[in-house]
């Protein structure tokens, strides 16, 4: 009998983990971000269409705010575009765009064309900031508390689900405008 | 039903990823062969996190580019191997690695196969020993010189 | 209407198999002649349905007939004849029915070759290969129709994936699975023992050319992937210790340890219920190789798309079929003891050490490449693993069995009698040592710590390879073909240690920046960068190179890397220029353009790298060698249609 138990032991331990494999499958593709619970990363870097002016990190402390990392060339970004002028226009947290890898020109074209949910959208033109954010393709969404922690990171196109879900519900009560 | 293999999604995700800011840092050495060595293996052991099973070495991807450049400025500016892996896994999590850290929440993937195979040469062992003193009571004869496989 | 044929070709394929495993399993339980002559019929039918179903998807691609969606999705009508046929396996659908017909020739071959075994086993192994028939066929219509048409039909295909329009990569799909279902056989013939409730060493002299032609097919398989990943993608390595590979990569190691465990068996009747279990676990890998390539589980440059739905389904299929084995095996393995006894320097020990080895690299692999996966559902820290891990781990199962290698093939069946052998064993490592080491102090110069090991372990196995053939020749004996052939396997693997170590201990490698006219140093050799102009071929344009290699100044060899554009897939693809010599290649592959007339280019020389591949195909053609002995295929007259029973040597 013993022959037969540690063959059929590690058989069950295994499909168990491979099912469990599958049926997460869906969600592995984007991977939790290293900085939960961590101190925003510093930046300073140039904002969009106001040449000689910086967005740095401490010009947002003190309330909860997003930052949206996208690009022109990124055809998700394009997708989940209407979505985000849709969460601007409910007005309850700053949306900040970071254009990640982009050109200035390209960028401006771009929200002028198809509108502009963003507060402020700082230059990342040749991706430091982006990777001190543990960025790794884009569309990626974060949500930063008022202490200035990043607390969720979203990767993949925003979607109301996800917006209500992960953002909406960490604004604390009463920070609402 | 749709069907893709998974290469035209990693290589559409290229296109997408890919920037138009040219690779031409890195590629440039760096100012001592010892750096160049230390660069040279800190980028094969970081992921590349876009790609699908690539260093940041071997990938053209344009944040493969990024994080070397990453690497370069850490390398140069003095910082040591440990210093850069914890930087990168500050930012990007363990996965990152492609040598899993030994500490308490994986160091079971060291351990686990070491013991698996302490396990076989302990049954090896066992058989061994049972096989040998069943010698004496085994009158079997054994043709040597035929076919010795 | 030819498609509409193959989709009911293979739905009456699947009706068919599902007969073969019926009468095959219960014809032999009930004792059944009738039913039990069903089964052989069967099998034919399914082996011209199947033919018939792939026939005509090949068809569909041959003639363009775009209005079939996987032909649209995978082929082009730039795309040459040659590609279209081997389209066929490039994505999940056909590759799936290219499973399904390589196992429906194996079962057809192993009804021709069973006619001469007992009625009952012959229709038991018939049966459960029916079985797993039935599980992928089903798998197939159920939820992977290559056949599903879409209207309209597009113009235009969208092309064959850039990167399997190569020679190598597109008969690599079907040697892998013919090794892959291969293993399917030897693991119908440990059910069938199992059902049939016998297990003696007239079954592992069945058993063991099947299960090491099926080997042989896996190592050319695995050897052509490594091939390929080398001159296509454009970064030089050949082996990257991804998922996919290591799917295949164990299922090779079980497969190993499976054919040296059988030939204990055939010998001297031990190893019976671990045979078993190998049987069992190599063909698990298999379908497990099969499930994480499909399923989304694991990332990997190949996996074919994620669909947790047929992930299911596969997972599914695995644990019915292995979990049904093992409760089969549960059942019988107490039958099994013999009482056979060796001694701890026996033949027998050593090719139990080979096995403890063996498996635990397979386990070290199993747990490296499902790190993630368990790490993920077991609610652990994330963790990934990559060659780094395996560069480490992997030498420490691996080392100890080479050196077995050179001392247990001296030894004798059941007495070992190593004493006897002691000079060859010390003139072995003597001669190895002396090569070995003047090989890396003298011609190549200090590398790693390991390489003088692996090196004098290397020439250590080939040189102990050949004493007994030598001897045996100079007496005048025989060489059987099992014998050859098991030297020449061995000889192969000596040189793949050696080849290994070599390459990864001197390959010079260099990522820089340059320019036509331009010249990078490396050693005595120089890569000048001469031109580089554009091409165009029949699906692509793109860019071609002339890099001119010199050795101490003067010319040796012209390269020629390119940079493809496919035109449908709007994929650029990198094609190494590579010279072979007879002992290192000359890789040069250009990356990317840096702007103005500068190219980012990866140079590399790589020692030994082909010996690498010479030596997987000197391992397959022993396997081959020996499979075809004449003892397996003269024991039709001999063999009596009961079986016999176990003791004496054959």
């Amino acid at each position: 009998m013993t022959r037969f138990i540690v063959p059929a032991a590690v058989f069950i331990a295994l499909a168990g983990v491979l099912y469990v494999g599958v049926v997460h499958s869906p969600n592995k593709s984007t991977m939790q971000s290293a900085l939960l619970g961590k101190t925003v990363p510093a930046f300073n870097l140039p904002v969009l269409g106001s040449p000689g002016m910086n967005l740095t990190n401490t010009q947002l402390a003190g309330r909860p705010w997003v930052l949206n990392v996208w690009g022109t060339w990124c055809v998700a970004c394009r997708e989940e575009h209407e979505q985000l002028l849709a969460i601007s226009k409910q007005n309850a947290l700053p949306l900040v765009g970071l254009n990640w890898k982009d050109e200035d020109d390209a960028a401006m074209d771009w929200l002028k064309q198809l509108g502009n949910p963003y507060s402020v959208v700082a230059v990342d033109r040749d991706g430091r900031a982006a990777i001190n954010f543990g960025v790794y393709g884009a569309p990626e969404t974060f949500f930063i508390d008022a202490d200035g922690r990043v607390q969720y990171r979203h990767v993949g196109p925003m979607t109301p689900e996800v917006w209500e879900r992960e953002f909406l519900s960490r604004i604390p009560r009463g920070a609402l405008p | 039903m749709k069907s893709r293999a998974g290469l035209p999604a990693l290589l559409g995700a290229l296109l997408l990823a890919v920037s138009a800011v040219a690779v031409a840092v890195d590629v440039e050495p760096l100012p001592t062969p010892e750096l160049q060595q230390r660069f040279d293996e800190l980028t094969h052991e970081f992921r590349c996190m876009q790609c699908q099973n690539q260093s940041i070495a071997d990938s053209a991807v344009g944040l493969a580019a990024d994080l070397r450049r990453d690497v370069r400025e850490q390398v140069i500016a003095g910082k040591t191997d440990d210093e850069i892996r914890e930087s990168m896994v500050a930012r990007y999590g363990n996965v990152i690695l492609f040598r899993p850290p030994f500490e308490k929440s994986t160091a079971w993937v060291w351990v686990l196969p070491v013991l698996l195979l302490l396990v076989g040469v302990y049954v090896a062992f066992r058989v061994v020993r049972q096989r040998a003193g069943m010698v004496a009571g085994d009158d079997s004869v054994v043709d040597q010189d035929e076919i010795k496989s | 209407m030819i498609p509409e044929l193959g989709h009911f070709a293979l739905i009456l394929a699947l009706v068919l198999s599902g007969a073969q495993a019926f009468f095959g399993i219960f014809g032999a339980a009930r004792n059944d002649a009738r039913w039990q002559a069903v089964v052989r019929p069967a099998v034919a039918g399914q082996f011209v349905l199947v033919s018939t179903s792939i026939g005509a998807l090949v068809y569909a691609f041959v003639s363009f007939d775009f209005s079939v969606l996987y032909v649209a999705s995978n082929s082009n009508s730039a795309l040459p004849t040659f590609y279209r046929v081997a389209a066929l396996w490039g994505a999940h659908e056909g590759s799936l029915l290219l499973w399904a017909w390589i196992l429906a020739s194996w079962t057809l071959a192993v009804a021709i070759a069973s006619r001469n075994l007992p009625p009952s086993f012959a229709s038991r192994v018939m049966g459960v290969l029916g079985l797993v028939s039935f599980g992928f066929l089903l798998f197939t219509v159920a939820t992977s129709n290559p056949f599903e048409r879409i209207i309209p039909a597009p113009a235009d295909g969208r092309d064959l994936n850039p990167v399997l329009q190569d020679p190598a990569l597109a008969i690599h799909p079907p040697m892998l699975y013919f090794g892959y279902v291969g293993f399917a056989v030897a693991f119908a013939f440990a059910c069938a023992a199992m059902l049939e409730g016998k297990l003696d060493q007239v079954w592992a002299r069945w058993t063991r050319p099947w299960t090491t032609i099926a080997w042989a097919f896996l190592s050319v398989g695995i050897a052509l992937g490594s091939w390929w990943a080398y001159y296509e993608l454009g970064w030089g390595g050949y082996w990257f210790w991804d998922p996919v590979e290591n799917a295949s990569f164990m299922p090779w190691l079980v497969g190993t340890a499976l054919i040296h465990s059988l030939a204990a068996t055939e010998k001297r009747g031990v190893f019976k219920s671990w045979t078993l279990l190998l049987a069992i676990l190599a063909f698990s890998l298999s379908l497990l190789g099969t499930f994480l390539v499909r399923s989304g589980v694991l990332t990997s440059v190949h996996s074919f798309a994620a669909d947790p739905t047929r992930g299911l389904f596969i997972l599914g299929f695995l644990v019915i079929v292995v979990g049904g084995a093992l409760a089969l095996y549960a059942w019988r393995a107490p039958m099994l003891k013999s009482p056979a006894g060796f001694e701890p320097t026996a033949r027998e020990a050593f090719l139990l050490y080979n096995n403890i080895l063996l498996v635990a690299a397979a386990a070290l692999v199993f747990v490296g490449t499902l790190a993630p996966l368990i790490a993920d559902a077991t609610g652990m820290a994330p963790i990934s693993v990559g060659s780094p891990y395996y560069d480490v781990m992997f030498p420490l199962p691996m080392l100890p069995l080479f050196v077995l290698v050179s001392v247990g093939i001296h030894a004798s069946w059941k007495r070992g009698q190593l004493g006897n052998s002691r000079r060859r064993i010390f003139a072995g490592l003597a001669i190895a040592t002396l090569l070995g080491l003047t090989m890396v102090y003298v011609a190549y110069g200090p590398g790693k710590w390991l390489t003088p090991f692996g090196v004098v372990i290397g020439i250590w196995i080939i040189v102990s390879s050949l004493f007994d053939p030598i001897d045996r020749l100079r007496r005048r004996l025989t060489l059987s073909r099992a014998i050859i052939g098991m030297t020449v396997a061995h000889i192969g693997l000596g040189v793949c240690v050696l080849a290994i170590s070599t390459v990864e201990s001197y390959t010079m490698e260099r990522d820089a920046a340059i320019a036509p006219g331009e010249t990078l140093a490396f050693g005595r050799y120089a890569y000048r960068f001469d031109s580089i102009g554009e091409i165009e071929g029949p699906n692509y344009d793109g860019l071609r190179a002339e890099v001119t290699v010199l050795r101490d100044g003067a010319p040796v060899a012209v390269l020629h890397p390119e940079r493809r554009n496919y035109w449908v897939q709007r994929s650029t693809l990198t094609e190494a220029g590579i010279a072979s010599r007879w002992n290192t290649d000359m890789f040069v592959a250009v990356r990317e353009h840096l702007g103005g007339n500068r190219w980012s280019v990866r140079v590399q020389m790589r020692p030994l790298i082909d010996w690498v591949w010479l030596a997987a195909g000197l391992m397959a053609l022993g396997g081959v060698l020996a499979a075809t002995d004449r003892r397996y295929r003269s024991q039709a007259a001999k063999e009596a249609v009961t079986a016999p029973g176990s003791a004496a040597a054959t």
